[in-house]
């Protein structure tokens, strides 16, 4: 299978990634490359394989349901927020979103 | 004229009664300041990772165990991609092809009539932020302010099957559940604070067509009025649609309460491309058989069974069962007054809750928790009633007395005030004879055929014995000696 320039367009719009014309051509190639590697992992017999959602036969680990963030959290707050382009009275300020 | 047929799904977000969020150590409290609740996985700083919650994870097991549906031995989580200012990610994590709680099924009674409900599925996911608009004040406009103190919340994502044919149907079931999730821990059910919000997806088609129409979905529905309400519009509006020759366009749409319409929603053609994708920072969810096991032994009694057990126990009525189990906390009071009462007065039991109780509650806006009578006193009131003690009224006046805190029982009280009821007859009579002598005249109009002047004296004879006589044996007195 290979993409059109207009799925890679509607692709790179999703991921919210500006892309010029000429970009969207070289793109495309990067791409159906990745598919060409794609097509020959489905080339592959995995009748009988059960399928994996993760690349390690693991189980999850848990959390005790505890609260660990205690202590100074208005500090914490005041530091990740530092970096912050624009807050006001504790809140992140971002250009207006309203549906 | 065409007749149509109703078709809803309900989506439901419960937010889990966790202390802390579902991937991160922070807290979950409604109401703190903004954003001191959100640390570094919260609000996705590079190179964090996302490590689940137990306790969660034990929600979603006790629901699945309450509605009877599969608990997947495995489960998966997956990205949702999508990109909104309250999302820090960029993606929220949730369960896609592999849910955690996979069928089951809810009743409800809709008339006299009940319905079963399917369950699609119930996944795990993370709640996000908020935004807010308005707040900000006036130098602020175009601007909104982001408070993630809620994003990594942990929700349960309840799905039903299309199998609801009304509003009143999608409103009988968002109460059934909402009841359900109180009642087994899960969720406090708060819908103002946002704990408890629904989605309605809504089609109509023509009786007998079998493919299901268009849908459009209402989102986050925050009260069960507004529900009702939302889908009552929604239903008319696509109807009138179709039969101008009209076309539904798939949709997301809000209700506004002050007009009592829904409108669509500003949306792209790619709102719903969400590229789910397995999320490589969380390894498969197991839940193993034992695991369920112990969760199954710690489950309450279920509504359905308390009820149904009321009913044949208790001998109370279908009414009284089903007002008497809309709350855990109010099913425990019953019982423990019933206990306290003994069960040959559980009918009285169950009058006093759901009557006298009931009021003074909604009067005094508490919560059955909060209530100034403990179960074990009502139960020692009740059980004074049924040993012939006090009469239903005097024990009006204990009941006040003790939710004013002028004793601790109700033995107390009647000892204290001299509350128990007169039944030796000879003490009765001594009054009684001093009623009809102090007035005569009434005698008099009595006896000149008056019958009203007969209540009258009754009236005067329940007074002097300040209401602690039988009003029959009072009765058959006053007939006796005036006869």
């Amino acid at each position: 299978m290979s993409l059109t320039p207009e799925q890679v367009r509607r692709v790179a719009h999703l991921a919210r990634i500006e892309i010029s014309d000429p970009e969207v051509h070289s793109t495309l190639g990067h791409m159906n490359e990745i598919f060409g590697l794609i097509e020959a992992m489905q080339a592959v017999d995995t009748t009988g394989v059960e399928p994996m959602a993760h690349a390690q036969d693991v189980a999850q680990r848990l959390r005790a349901d505890r609260v660990t963030e205690t202590g100074q959290l208005d500090e914490q707050r005041a530091a990740f927020q530092a970096i912050a382009p624009e807050t006001e009275a504790g809140l992140y300020l971002v250009p207006k979103v309203i549906e | 004229m065409k007749q149509w047929e109703v078709v809803i799904g309900i989506e439901t977000h419960a937010q889990l009664s966790t202390q802390a969020k579902i991937f991160s150590g922070s807290s979950t409290a409604f109401g703190a300041s903004p954003n001191v609740q959100a640390n570094a996985v919260d609000i996705a700083l590079p190179g964090v990772l996302p490590v689940l919650n137990r306790g969660a994870v034990e929600c979603a097991i006790r629901f699945g165990l309450a509605v009877e549906a599969q608990i997947a031995p495995r489960s998966v989580f997956a990205r949702k991609n999508y990109f909104y200012p309250d999302l820090p990610k960029g993606y929220q994590i949730s369960q896609y092809e592999l849910p955690v709680v996979v069928g089951g099924k809810l009743s409800i009674q809709i008339g006299e009539v009940e319905k079963v409900v399917r369950l699609t599925r119930a996944h795990l996911e993370e709640d996000a932020g908020k935004s807010l608009h308005e707040e900000l004040g006036h130098q602020f406009v175009g601007k909104s302010g982001i408070d993630l103190n809620r994003a990594g919340t942990p929700l349960l994502e309840i799905v039903t099957e299309p199998d609801l044919r009304s509003a009143a149907e999608a409103v009988a079931y968002a109460r059934v559940l909402h009841a359900l999730v109180r009642w087994i821990g899960i969720c406090d059910g708060n819908m103002q604070e946002g704990s408890f919000r629904c989605d309605a997806n809504v089609s109509v088609r023509p009786v007998g067509q079998t493919h299901l129409g268009t849908r459009r979905e209402i989102k986050n529905l925050n009260s069960f009025r507004f529900m009702q309400q939302a889908i009552d519009y929604e239903v008319q509006w696509q109807i009138a649609t179709l039969e101008d020759g009209g076309r539904i366009e798939q949709a997301t749409v809000l209700f506004d309460p002050d007009s009592g319409a829904t409108r669509a929603m500003r949306s792209k053609e790619d709102a719903h491309d969400y590229r789910y994708f397995p999320d490589p920072d969380l390894l498969p969810l197991v839940i193993d058989a034992q695991w369920v096991d112990r969760m199954r032994a710690q489950m309450p009694e279920l509504p359905a069974a308390k009820r149904d057990r009321l009913i044949t126990d208790y001998g109370l009525s279908a009414y009284d069962a089903k007002v008497l189990t809309t709350s855990l906390e109010l099913a425990g009071y019953y019982e423990a007054a019933v206990a306290a009462a003994g069960k040959s007065n559980a009918k009285a039991c169950a009058n006093w809750v759901t009557v006298d109780l009931a009021a003074r509650l909604n009067r005094e806006a508490r919560e059955i928790s909060d209530s100034c009578v403990s179960a074990e006193q009502l139960g020692g009131l009740v059980a004074r009633i049924g040993d012939g003690t006090i009469s239903n009224n005097i024990a009006k006046r204990v009941f006040d007395a003790m939710w004013n805190g002028e004793g601790s029982s109700a033995d107390e009280i009647i000892a204290r005030d001299g509350l128990q009821q007169i039944t030796d007859s000879s003490a009765l009579e001594a009054l009684i004879d001093e009623v009809l002598s102090a007035n005569a005249t009434m005698v008099g109009e009595f006896r000149a055929g008056k019958e009203k002047a007969f209540n009258a004296l009754v009236g005067k004879a329940m007074k002097a014995t300040r209401g602690q006589a039988n009003p029959q044996q009072v009765n058959e007195l006053l007939r006796k000696k005036l006869g």
